[in-house]
């Protein structure tokens, strides 16, 4: 981990900002596809739900089909509304994991054998958070 | 009220929000809670999910332009990441174990403490003594432009940086927010980094933490489609158009306006927990 940081390379040059910079492109266009999503299935639900506000003053959860991973790709093959827009957070919170796969693989390139180890820590705790049942 | 109607009215109010967020450096999440709950009379829960979710859009959405600056530290992003994700583990698992009204009192706390430190204008400098070994070893060093030139810093007190940086993850898990005061404060005053190292680098960090909850939050039923809809997509669009308007002359009498808005959503939510109306 010390093959980094000279003060006189230009940016272009210098690895570290290349890896950045990839990082910053999948971040905007991560959340550029995601929030498009969002908006095509709110448009859906919208149309599909004319009716009066609903009531969210009270606390039930999301319904079952829409908290889990695999309910919300179900309800995304029936082309239920609710499910395109959860298909688009899931998109959405992806992006910022995907982040952490780029650091992984991005500092195993640069040969930082201690930084590819943290990012890889971060990912696990990224996953777990996911994919625990609680 | 009809659900276009309801959509339409929190699609703007969020995008107020992220565009004063943006435009201040306040963060729109921190607004959206109160906003969601005091306004629009929806569950604190609810609320919470439909802002950590825009919390991630807005902190994906700003990458573009803070990487083009170069300021950003991706391994001192990196290595702090472990600990605001750790953070957001337990706080996420707390919202289910604390009461609303809490939370409430809390979020409150945190809405008075991001308006101080948003009008607080000395930043900590660097002590003239030799580099902290144990940031050396970690590599947590960078250089960072100034006028023209590439100007060398050293991260101080690794330890201090890390306890508070898994107390704003805490934070963010619990409030739904991207605590990005909190994650400044580790950085500037602790690290004792160049203040835009400090915020650029903040701003990453803030989408891996709030990832780090929203599985949590996904799986408890916070997050509602409807809801979380326009709010994600106002605040997107509102901090996108507001980041373009961060320098200028009309912007501090904006600032002393939000951070009133702040304070007053801060004290109101600290008011409805204690007399738990939440």
């Amino acid at each position: 981990m010390a093959n980094n940081n000279q003060p006189s390379a230009s940016p272009a040059s210098n690895p570290d900002q290349r890896l950045e910079g990839a990082m910053g492109r999948m971040l905007q266009i991560g959340v550029t596809i995601a929030a498009l999503v969002v908006l095509a299935g709110g448009i859906l639900y919208l149309e599909q739900s004319p009716g009066p506000r609903p009531d969210y003053h009270a606390f039930h959860g999301a319904p079952a089909g829409l908290i889990t991973v695999h309910g919300i790709l179900a309800g995304l093959g029936r082309l239920d509304a609710a499910s395109i827009i959860a298909f688009g957070i899931l998109l959405l919170i992806a992006t910022p994991i995907c982040r952490v796969v780029f650091g992984v693989v991005g500092f195993a390139l640069l040969k930082d054998k201690f930084y590819a180890a943290v990012s890889a820590l971060v990912l696990t705790i990224l996953l777990y958070s996911f994919f625990a049942r609680r | 009220m009809s659900n276009l109607d309801f959509s339409l009215a929190l699609f703007g109010t969020s995008l107020l929000a992220g565009f004063l967020g943006a435009m201040t450096g306040l963060g729109g999440g921190v607004v959206i809670v109160p906003a969601l709950c005091l306004l629009f009379k929806v569950d604190l829960h609810y609320a919470l999910g439909a802002s950590l979710v825009s919390v991630i859009a807005t902190s994906s959405g700003a990458a573009a332009a803070y990487v083009r600056e170069g300021y950003s530290n991706i391994r001192i992003g990196m290595f702090l990441e472990v600990a605001t994700t750790l953070g957001a583990l337990l706080g996420a698992y707390l919202t289910a174990k604390v009461s609303g009204n809490w939370i409430g009192v809390i979020f409150g706390v945190v809405l008075l403490y991001s308006a101080y430190t948003s009008l607080r204008q000395g930043h900590a400098k660097p002590a003239d003594h030799p580099p902290d070994p144990l940031a050396v070893r970690l590599n947590l060093r960078g250089s960072y432009p100034v006028d023209g030139h590439k100007e060398a810093y050293v991260a101080e007190h690794v330890p201090a940086a890390f306890g508070i940086m898994f107390g704003a993850g805490a934070l963010s898990g619990l409030l739904g927010i991207g605590s990005g005061a909190v994650k400044v404060l580790a950085m500037d005053q602790a690290m004792k980094l160049p203040f835009k190292v400090s915020t650029t680098t903040s701003n990453f960090m803030i989408g891996v933490t709030a990832a780090a909850s929203a599985g949590i939050y996904l799986s408890r039923g916070y997050i509602l489609p409807g809801l979380a809809m326009p709010v994600m997509l106002g605040v997107l669009v509102g901090s996108l158009v507001g980041s373009r308007f961060l320098a200028g002359a009309k912007v501090r009498t904006i600032r002393w306006a939000f951070v009133a808005v702040v304070v007053a959503l801060g004290i109101e939510m600290i008011y409805n927990g204690a007399t738990g109306r939440l």
